[in-house]
Parts: C-alpha cells; sequence; structure tokens
C-alpha cells in the first residue's frame, strides 16, 4: 500500500460506486420511483445494517483470515439486548446496548485465540464457534423466538432520522471513517496488511502478530454485534437466526469492494462500495418483482461478473 | 505396519476415534447392534461423507469449496424430476444427475483456472447460482425417486449396510487406484506448492480443473444418495452441508493449507461428525442443550484436529505453515 495510493481511490475502489450508480440509473428506466429521496434514503437505511457488519469483516479479511461467526453474534447481539431492554428496568434497558457490544467483543477474542494463540484455520475455528453460540442460543430461548423489544435508543439508531438522513446510516458513515482513521493512522493498520501479506515476516520484524490478531477479531465481533443491535431496534425483536443472511453477502461486499481474500490489499472505503452496491442489486431485483430463485441467479451471475472484471482489468495493467 | 501406522497416522487417529464413538453409539442405541440401526446411521454417513469427499478435492489443491451443498440441492432436485421411472430411464436420470454435478464442478474449475478469482469467492457465487436454479425447478420440497431402487440403495445386501457397501467402493476400488496415478500425485504436488508442481513439469490448470470436475462429481453423488434417502427433492439443504463438509474434512486430518490427507480421511472425518450427533440424540441429555453440547464437540474435535500449534517443532514453523 503505497502513500500514492491511499491518497488516490483505485479503480477496484471506485468500481463498485460505479456499479451502484449505474443501477440506480438503469432501474429507475423502468421504475422511475427509484430515483425518489424516499427509496434511496431507505436503501441507505438497509444497506447500513450489512455496512456495519462489513466493515468488522474488511478488517479480518485484510489479515488473511474469515469470520464466519457473523450469524450468531449478531443474532445473539440482538437476542441479549432485546431481552435486556425488554425487562422495562431502566437501568437494564440502559445497559442493552453496552452489553451487546461486550458480548460481541468477547466472541471476536475468543475467534481471536483460537486463530492466534491455537493456530486453527479460522474458517474451521470461527465456524465451530458460531455452532457453539447457536447451541447457547437454542439453550436460553427454548428454541423459540427470544420475548423482549427494542429500547427506544435502539429503534432511534436504525429507524429515526437525523438532519434528514437516516440514523443508521450517518453512524454507519462515523463508524467508518473512525476506523478507516484509525486504520490509516496507527501502526495497526499497517500491521493488519502486513501480516496479510507475510505473517512470518511481520512477526520477525518484531511486530507482536497474536495482539493484532486478537485486535482484529475483537473489532470484528464489535462490529458485528452492533449490526445486530440495529437490526433489533430495526425489526423491533430478535428472532432465531436473524444473522443468517448476513454471512454471504457481507463476503460478497468485502470481494467486490476490492479486498483480496487473501489478505493484505483492500480499502474500507470499496466495502462501502461494496455493501451499496449489493444492497441496491438486492432491493432492485425485488422491486422488479423477481422471483427467489431468479434473484438468487442474477445475485450469483453479477458478482461473478464483477470480479471477472477485476482480475481482467489487473491483468491488463 | 509401524511405518504404515505412521504414514497414515491422521487417518488412524481418526479412524480410531470413529470406531470408539460407534461402540458407544452402539452400546447406547436402545436397539443395540442390528442391521437396521447400522443400516440408518450408516445412510446418514455416507450423504455427508460424499459431501466431504467433495470438498476433499477443493481442499487437496488449496481451495475451498462453499457451493457443495449447492451443488447437492440442486443435483437432488433434478433428481425428484429424472428418477421416477424404471429400467433405462432410471438409468439415464442417474447419468444425468451426474452430469448435472460435474457441469456444476466444471463452472466452478473453469472461473477458478482461467478466471483467475479465488475458489472460496467463485464457489460463494455460483452456490448462489445454483441455489436459485434448484429453487426454480423446486420451490417447494416435492417429486419422488423411484422406491425400489431408493430401497435398494439404501438398506442392506446379506445384512451388511449398502452404504457401508458404497463407502468401501469409493475408498478401495475409485481413491486407491487414483491416488497412484499421475492425477492423485499432481493434486498433493499442487497443494504443497503449486509454484514446485508448475516447475517439475505438472500441467497445473489441467489438474486443477480435475479436481473441481471431481468435486463437482462428488457433490452430484451426494445429491443422488441424498434424494434416496429422502426420496423428495427439496432446494433449501445448502448450508448445513457446505458447512459439514468442511468440518468433517479438518476432522478427518485434512489440512486446510492444502496437500495434507487423504480421501480415506475426509470420509472418517464424516463419521464421526455424523456419529456425535447420533450419539446426542440418545445420550439422555436434555434436548435443548444438545446443540450446545454438540457444538462443544465440534470446536474441541476441529481444536485437537486442526490446531498447528501441537505439531511444531519451533516457533517459527507455525507461521510457516
Amino acid at each position: 500500500m503505497s502513500t500514492r495510493s491511499k491518497r488516490l481511490p483505485d479503480p477496484d475502489t471506485l468500481m463498485p460506486f460505479a456499479g451502484a450508480i449505474v443501477m440506480i440509473l438503469g432501474g429507475s428506466l423502468f421504475f422511475p420511483q427509484i430515483l425518489g429521496l424516499g427509496y434511496l434514503g431507505q436503501q441507505l437505511q438497509i444497506a447500513s445494517f450489512l455496512g456495519v457488519i462489513a466493515m468488522g469483516a474488511t478488517v479480518v479479511i485484510l489479515l488473511g483470515h474469515i469470520d464466519l461467526s457473523v450469524p450468531w453474534i449478531v443474532g445473539g447481539a440482538a437476542i441479549l439486548s432485546t431481552s435486556l431492554a425488554g425487562t422495562g428496568d431502566p437501568v437494564l434497558t440502559a445497559l442493552a446496548i453496552p452489553a451487546a457490544l461486550v458480548f460481541g467483543a468477547i466472541i471476536g477474542l475468543i475467534n481471536g485465540f483460537g486463530v492466534a494463540i491455537l493456530r486453527i484455520p479460522s474458517m474451521v475455528w470461527t465456524l465451530a464457534v458460531n455452532s457453539m453460540l447457536l447451541g447457547l442460543a437454542v439453550l436460553n430461548t427454548g428454541g423459540f423466538n427470544p420475548k423482549g423489544e427494542a429500547s427506544a435508543t435502539m429503534i432511534w439508531m436504525a429507524s429515526g432520522t437525523v438532519g434528514g438522513i437516516p440514523t443508521a446510516f450517518a453512524l454507519w458513515m462515523l463508524l467508518t471513517a473512525l476506523l478507516a482513521l484509525f486504520l490509516g493512522r496507527t501502526g495497526f493498520g499497517r500491521y493488519l496488511s502486513s501480516i496479510g501479506y507475510n505473517e512470518k515476516a511481520t512477526f520477525l520484524s518484531g511486530v507482536s502478530t497474536p495482539s493484532v490478531i486478537f485486535a482484529a477479531f475483537a473489532i470484528a465481533g464489535l462490529c458485528s454485534a452492533f449490526g445486530g443491535v440495529l437490526l433489533a431496534g430495526y425489526a423491533n425483536q430478535a428472532y432465531q437466526s436473524m444473522g443468517d443472511p448476513y454471512l454471504l453477502p457481507t463476503i460478497a461486499a468485502v470481494v467486490i469492494g476490492g479486498t483480496s481474500i487473501l489478505g493484505g490489499r483492500g480499502r474500507l472505503l470499496g466495502t462501502v462500495g461494496g455493501v451499496l452496491f449489493i444492497t441496491l442489486l438486492t432491493s432492485i431485483l425485488s422491486v422488479m418483482q423477481i422471483s427467489n430463485a431468479w434473484r438468487s441467479i442474477i445475485f450469483g451471475v453479477i458478482i461473478i461478473v464483477m470480479l471477472l472484471i477485476q482480475t481482467l482489468r489487473r491483468k491488463e495493467s | 505396519m509401524a511405518d504404515l501406522l505412521r504414514a497414515n497416522r491422521r487417518e488412524a487417529i481418526a479412524l480410531a476415534v470413529l470406531l470408539a464413538l460407534l461402540t458407544v453409539y452402539l452400546v447406547t442405541h436402545p436397539r443395540g447392534m442390528s442391521t437396521y440401526v447400522m443400516t440408518i446411521w450408516a445412510n446418514q454417513c455416507l450423504i455427508l461423507a460424499l459431501a466431504a469427499i467433495a470438498q476433499f478435492f477443493a481442499v487437496i489443491v488449496r481451495g475451498i469449496d462453499l457451493s457443495v451443498g449447492a451443488v447437492m440441492a440442486l443435483t437432488n432436485t433434478v433428481a425428484s424430476y429424472v428418477l421416477a421411472g424404471s429400467g433405462i430411464g432410471l438409468a439415464g436420470g442417474v447419468v444425468l444427475v451426474l452430469l448435472v454435478g460435474l457441469a456444476c464442478g466444471l463452472v466452478n474449475g473453469i472461473l477458478v483456472v482461467y478466471g483467475r478469482i479465488q475458489p472460496i469467492v467463485v464457489t460463494l457465487a455460483t452456490a448462489s447460482v445454483f441455489v436459485g436454479l434448484a429453487l426454480l425447478l423446486r420451490p417447494t420440497p416435492g417429486g419422488q425417486i423411484n422406491y425400489d431402487f431408493a430401497d435398494a440403495m439404501t438398506l442392506d445386501v446379506l445384512g451388511v449396510p449398502t452404504a457401508l457397501i458404497i463407502t468401501a467402493l469409493v475408498i478401495f476400488g475409485f481413491w486407491m487406484p487414483l491416488r497412484r496415478t499421475g492425477l492423485g500425485l499432481g493434486l498433493y504436488a499442487i497443494g504443497s506448492s503449486e509454484q514446485a508442481a508448475f516447475q517439475s513439469g505438472i500441467q497445473v490448470p489441467v489438474i486443477r480443473m480435475a479436481s473441481f470436475a471431481l468435486g463437482g462429481l462428488f457433490a452430484g453423488l451426494a445429491g443422488l444418495y441424498f434424494s434416496f434417502v429422502t426420496t423428495t427433492g427439496d432446494a433449501g439443504i445448502a448450508p448445513n452441508f457446505t458447512l459439514n463438509a468442511i468440518a468433517a474434512v479438518v476432522l478427518g486430518g485434512v489440512a486446510l493449507r492444502g496437500g495434507v490427507g487423504s480421501l480415506i480421511g475426509a470420509v472418517a472425518g464424516a463419521f464421526i461428525l455424523k456419529t456425535i450427533g447420533a450419539l446426542m440424540f440418545f445420550s439422555g441429555l436434555p434436548p435443548l442443550a444438545q446443540p450446545f453440547v454438540e457444538g462443544l464437540i465440534l470446536a474441541a474435535a476441529i481444536a485437537i484436529g486442526g490446531a498447528d500449534i501441537l505439531r511444531v517443532r519451533n516457533r517459527l514453523e507455525v507461521f510457516g505453515r
């Protein structure tokens, strides 16, 4: 990552944004309401849930790892926060969001422990953690939809507006900016990509690689948990497997945003573009009232086409 | 004998664990060891074992296949249309189902080899396409399979579950010979070091394509066998099988970094995973606690089987692997 490429967004980062704009313009030819502020605002709000989760996933993927425990960190955080807020007790209600975030960070640390200390491939370890969380949730809720409701703050964060823009979107942008600043200005960001490139070399240059891995997974856990809190606020409840539809779109958004799945190369801005692209794609396909089956096919084909364009462009340059 | 054990240490451990689990299962099962119990157990195990073999062919060349479950769903829904007849029609149907699986594998392979996209991302996207196609074929579960044929494939022959015979056929009739061919050697060579394999004159693209094709074929076999067991077509089976297949290969001692492990290990891992699940059912644990305990055991097994920290000789070697 040279200084120059940090200042100027590269084509990989810009492509999903361009794709999103093409989709809006193309879609508006058939459905003029797509250009309306109401529709676009709603898309930004929905995109924020995926965006917050994908932000954390980017950090882990930059490291060259993957976090498959996203679904049940999201689900667990939602269950925890709604059941705390559902008690009606003011103290517990106030604790709902912090408790969910702490939960996410702890699971992130457990993920980091398996990957950094036990040296288990992240793909299987986080998968195992996910199935344990699922088991815990079933144990706690008895397999039924958990009781409880979102607190006023959670609802405001997910569905409210600040100065005309959706609060969720404002929060997503704020957090992305903070994280980007953190990655850009501290050693942590550099260590992250350098571990992604070559972990051995990074370790030999005196970096405490395990602590970087711990921190990265903790950030990812925090982001997923916050995504869960937002989703619970949006739905005003938590339900079983509410996080499941977020795992694969998250990875797709990160990769479409130009981050290498092997680690080392990528930017948060690209992930923002990838999230917008995927949210719009899903939304426009459903506006066009295409069946689930065709939506799934078109979704897969478009992701492949985007990735092919990326690799072809790289081959030429 | 000692050398043989040392050379196949990972498979030996997996087999020992499997035998221990199976013994406990048969002892705790209220109906004890009988052909009936063994048949049901073996059928469930074989479905996952075939999926794990599909995953094995991706993992051994340092890839990963997230579309295993999706290919199973697609072939299962295709099977629910073409396996209702008998005679030639039925045989043609079986071939068609396997060809669909093979075609899915080839699509993955082409995108990885010629599109130069990482396998994990390619299969993530193609899985979405395959599930979509499966949903087009069967928006809701339904269809039927020729019952006589399904019975023949899922019951027993002279007291031995057919599923176990198929497992033995796959291992001794397919894997053992394949391992000795240039293709079998090439798979391990690419998985260990693609560059070294290329420089030794191994045709990396061809072998990589072959490994994806074999993966697709076995995912198709898994879908086919799933059809025999359930006798319906269901497009919603994908997610479970993909993730369990990954867990199974790791449990069986196949390293996700490629080049280490064998198909026998993948099969043993799948059998272990299913046996743990079956054990839970009769363990007397409260039903609500079972998913958690199952997850815990899975995590522990993976931690022991997949942790590199247990095998390193010095601190730096951890990173080199």
